[in-house]
């Protein structure tokens, strides 16, 4: 019985490998915002979606196998909350008899095995119910699938065979197993043997010819034969204890599954809840293979900036189809560091088959997500930080492949301009030449500038938008690199207009 | 060791008369016991231990304190090496090895039992064992491309052996005694608290009854409650006691047992024993500077030869470098070379910059060549010398600082006698507890007996003018990065370092300039 909600032909990797850059990825892209809101309290919701998410798929069809899943989800919310929950409940009954494995001996795993066995056999039935209620209103290959399972695989032939061999597995008759000699001449190969069917009466058994056996009975004192003789019973029903234990196992596990990859969708549903509640529009991205270049948006917005303030927030349309280079410049505080978080979460969020904040989206999925932000709270001199950010930047190129996204934050900036454009360009040139897409929030001015002056079709350059008189609108539109960053308005917002020293950059 | 007495037959079928892999002369072979005086100052005592670590057992330090005296015994190994790395025979040999390490558990828990039945079981295991590698491993070595002079002797000397009459007879026995016990199956029927024992007769399998019952349950990998049972090796008085019934259930198959061990006593050969042992040394060896080569570090054959123009590429230091490896940090290789009259290698420059790390390489490179073992770098050409002595500072005490000057310049004078122009010495920071002047004084002195005893000679030294002293010496220099002296590069060269921008300079450190970057990431 398998759940494939998540993947159309296997199971959700609970524990996957995550990206190496996990760390970075969380931080620079504030990605527990996110997880916080979808969890809504859930700590289980919360590390299966942040798994989830950041596990990205590059298939454009496994993407499109989740989003219609959840499409249907979000139509019968209900109905996958309930089943969440039922598949919830089958840990707790594993919880009340795991004192069972502490003692790990043939004999208790065969007990706890039929005691689990038997509380499953109610949940199972209810899950059969849900199925048979509500089977028909979903559409997605994913549940129709996982509801014709349910229906099949579950009939009712099946727990009257648990019972009866429970009752032989027993041994009211005594135990009878075969052996043979093994290393040191110790017992080997245990088999647990169903004795010839006794059908002579008493006297004839008494008469027959009886082959040679020779009997032993242990001492009433005789403690370590009784233990002796208990681990010899304990070989004797060894295969079939194994054989029980991972039955009830399976039956656990399938519960487990279908718990993990509907806590995916749960989480999803949480969010959507959220966002919808604050008007902020959601759409369904376009994904398009790895070695296309697109990327084309309207009203992309930054989820978790939205999840943290109250009101809505400020969405950017971008067409950057056909670019392997976006550089973007402009005013501090201008909304860069969101345009730039925003791009990577939505990447992500599409990613793992989520709908998108924004109100369309199409872009081709990456490799790999990979994040190069300044590091603020670096406390060493000048030169070390130059250094810690070569050798972030060398652990990326460890990692990094074609088609990745790549996306820089004020990188390189820890040397003078004209050095750090200089590695800017040759890191962003080499990037681009090996099929990286880059975004490249930077206040170097030599290196903006120098890609510009190259008028490459590869390369769009997006501003952050400074009306006239300097007020923000932290909207990004297109716009070639400028020489300085609007420092000033900080300045006169600190300093007043006619702070001396100040003068020279202002120009109304 | 006890050895064999060896068969009359025998002695015709191992003409080719093979005694050890380590040494093709019987007359050479050498072991010492006594750690020689320049192993703490070049490391090579922590190179050892780590290439001994784990393999206590075959005590094989002392081939590591006895250096070899010809290029022909040299060659000898360099050839085993070889053919080690080359033939894919390294995997039958740890085959072996394991094995026979194996077979002697064996034998020692065999004495530990207290049933004699089981003592008799592990023997004959033992026995079994020992004919299995025997075989297994003449089989391997069998049509294998071998080209060293040594595994051809051993492999002959070893077909032989397999075939002799001796060996022969003791896997029949073997395989009788085992064929007679594999037969045996009994049945055991537990009834609260007594059992009965007696002979199997054909009744079904009722643990495949019940997990074909819940097949259908099947999916992906579970947990195993297979309870493994290996708890002991020891019977305990209840197994004893079904064994005891087995034993009467078949009493020709135990007596059969039984005499098998005190017809075998001594099954072991001794050529092959000793082979077992000293084949460890390269397999150990091999083993250790796998290490390197996996973090992406050079290690070559060196051309040993009586010329003292000698010359590393690429060269480190394997017991630094096997400190840095598991900690991530980068190796700094360096070259080195010696031509013409040139014979000093004087390193100076700024502290903690390699020096000390050079002088190491080029001591543990000359000392590993005379064992006959690859060593660091891509390309290597050593000196046989007769001897290495070092001089290294050490630490004393603050207040004796007199003492330590006479005793410096003691050892110096005990060195400077011993030393033939055969010999190597490296001085590490001499005279740094005495007066500049008085340190340039009596370098000079001792570098000037050097030169006349035409040395090869490393001097690590803060003594600038030691570097220009004559045609015979060498200047190198630990590099800095030049915008930034704190920085060291562990760069030790014949010339200054050359002015590159900083920035581009630490990028190219991190490899992350534009072509190091597209070199990096495949297309």
């Amino acid at each position: 019985m398998k759940v494939f909600l998540l993947h159309r032909n296997r199971d959700f990797d609970v524990q996957p490998p995550l990206p190496w850059n996990t760390p970075a990825l969380t931080q620079d892209l504030e990605l527990a915002t996110l997880f916080g809101a979808m969890a809504g309290g859930d700590e289980f919701v919360r590390g299966v979606v942040q798994t989830a998410v950041l596990d990205s798929l590059t298939d454009v069809d496994a993407i499109r196998y989740r989003q219609d899943v959840l499409r249907d989800g979000l139509h019968n919310a209900a109905a996958v909350r309930s089943l969440y929950s039922l598949a919830t409940e089958a840990f707790l009954e594993e919880r009340k008899l795991r004192y069972w494995t502490v003692f790990r001996s043939p004999g208790t795993i065969l007990h706890r095995s039929l005691d689990l066995l038997g509380a499953f056999e109610g949940l199972l039935r209810r899950l059969r119910q849900v199925a048979d209620e509500h089977g028909n209103e979903f559409q997605s290959e994913g549940f129709t699938r996982l509801f014709a399972t349910l229906r099949r695989e579950l009939d009712d032939g099946y727990f009257i065979k648990l019972r009866d061999h429970l009752r032989r597995l027993r041994f009211r008759e005594g135990m009878l197993v075969s052996a043979e000699l093994g290393q040191g001449l110790k017992g080997a190969n245990y088999v647990l043997r169903k004795p010839h069917d006794t059908t002579q009466s008493w006297v004839e058994r008494i008469f027959a010819q009886k082959p040679p056996a020779y009997s032993y009975r242990l001492h009433p004192r005789d403690e370590a034969g009784a233990r002796a003789l208990s681990d010899l019973r304990d070989r004797g029903v060894a295969l079939v204890a194994n054989a029980l234990g991972q039955s009830a196992d399976h039956v656990l596990s399938f519960f487990a599954m279908l718990r993990a990859e509907l806590a995916f969708y749960v989480g999803c549903l949480n969010l959507h809840e959220h966002l919808t509640r604050k008007g902020e529009p959601v759409c369904f991205p376009v994904p398009e293979r790895a070695d296309q270049r697109r990327h084309a948006f309207a009203g992309l917005y930054d989820v978790c900036l939205s999840l943290t303030v109250g009101s809505r927030v400020v969405g950017n349309d971008v067409d950057a189809d056909g670019r392997t280079t976006v550089i973007i410049t402009g005013a501090n505080q201008g909304g860069k560091s969101t345009f730039l978080r925003s791009v990577g979460l939505a990447q992500l969020m599409m990613q793992c088959g989520m709908f998108v904040p924004a109100a369309s989206f199409r872009a081709n999925v990456c490799s790999g997500l990979f994040t190069h932000y300044k590091r603020e709270e670096d406390p060493s001199m000048k030169s070390g930080k130059f250094d810690e950010e070569l050798s972030r930047m060398s652990d990326i190129a460890d990692r990094i492949h074609p088609n990745a996204l790549m996306l820089f934050n004020e990188s390189f900036a820890a040397t003078n301009e004209r050095e750090g454009s200089e590695i800017a360009r040759q890191i962003t040139s080499a990037l681009a030449e090996r099929g990286i897409k880059v975004f490249f929030v930077t206040h170097l001015y030599a290196f903006a500038h120098g890609l510009h002056a190259r008028r490459s079709e590869d390369a769009l350059f997006l501003r952050a938008e400074r009306r006239p008189g300097g007020t923000r609108t932290f909207k990004v539109v297109p716009g070639e690199p400028l020489q300085t960053t609007y420092g000033e308005d900080l300045y006169k917002k600190v300093f007043g207009r006619k702070a001396r020293g100040g003068c020279a950059f202002v120009n109304d | 060791m006890a050895t064999n007495p060896i068969h009359p037959a025998d002695v015709a079928a191992t003409e080719a008369s093979f005694r050890s892999i380590l040494w093709q002369r019987v007359e050479g072979r050498v072991e010492r016991g006594e750690v020689p005086e320049c192993f703490p100052d070049l490391n090579l005592d922590q190179i050892v231990e780590a290439v001994t670590a784990g393999k206590d057992e075959y005590n094989l330090r002392p081939f590591f304190h006895a250096p070899l005296d010809t290029l022909d015994d040299i060659e000898y190994r360099h050839d085993v090496f070889q053919d080690l790395e080359r033939v894919p025979v390294l995997e039958c040999l740890r085959a072996f090895a394991q094995r026979m390490r194996t077979m002697r558990e064996h034998l020692t828990q065999a004495e530990k039992f207290y049933y004699q039945q089981q003592r008799d079981s592990w023997f004959l295991d033992a026995a079994a064992l020992y004919c299995e590698t025997a075989t297994a491993l003449a089989h391997d070595l069998d049509g294998a491309p071998l080209r060293a002079r040594g595994l051809v002797a051993f492999r002959d000397y070893l077909r032989g052996y397999v075939a002799s009459d001796r060996f022969q007879s003791l896997v029949a026995d073997i395989q009788s005694v085992k064929q007679g016990l594999a037969t045996i199956r009994y049945c055991i029927l537990i009834r609260g608290d007594s059992f009965t024992v007696r002979r199997y007769e054909g009744e079904a399998d009722y643990s495949a009854d019940v997990v074909q019952a819940f097949e259908r349950f099947k999916q992906g990998a579970v947990t195993d409650y297979a309870v493994s049972f290996t708890s002991a090796r020891d019977m305990n008085h209840i197994e004893a006691a079904v064994v005891g019934f087995a034993a009467q259930l078949w009493p020709e198959e135990f007596r059969r047992l039984d005499e098998f061990r005190t017809e075998h006593r001594e099954y072991q050969d001794g050529v092959i024993r000793t082979f077992d042992r000293e084949i460890q040394f390269y397999i150990a060896y091999l083993e250790y500077v796998a290490r390197f080569r996996n973090a992406g570090l050079s290690v070559c054959y060196p051309r040993v030869s009586k010329s003292k123009a000698v010359l590393c590429r690429d060269g480190y230091d394997f017991a630094l470098a096997q400190l840095l490896i598991p900690e991530k940090s980068p190796v700094v290789c360096n070259d080195f070379y010696l031509r013409g009259p040139e014979r000093i290698l004087v390193v100076s420059g700024p502290n903690q910059g390699g020096k000390t790390t050079l002088a190491r390489t080029f001591g543990q490179l000359h000392y590993l060549a005379r064992l006959g073992c690859p060593v660091a770098g891509t390309e290597a050409r050593t000196f046989l010398f007769d001897a290495l002595f070092t001089h290294f500072e050490r630490e004393e005490d603050i207040t004796t600082l007199r003492g330590k000057l006479e005793d410096d310049l003691a050892r110096i004078r005990k060195i400077l006698n011993q030393a033939t122009p055969d010999s190597i010495i490296i001085l590490n920071e001499i005279f740094t507890s005495t007066v500049l002047d008085d340190a340039i004084l009596l370098s000079r002195n001792i570098m000037g007996a050097i030169m006349r005893l035409d040395l090869l000679c490393v001097c690590v030294t803060f003594i600038d003018e030691l570097a220009s002293l004559g045609e015979q010496t060498v200047s190198m220099v630990s590099a800095v990065v030049p915008d930034n002296p704190a920085v060291r590069t562990y760069k030790v060269v014949r010339t200054a370092a050359d002015g590159l921008a900083y920035a581009l300079s630490i990028a190219e450190r991190y490899r992350v300039t534009y072509d190091q970057l597209k070199r990096r990431i495949g297309s």
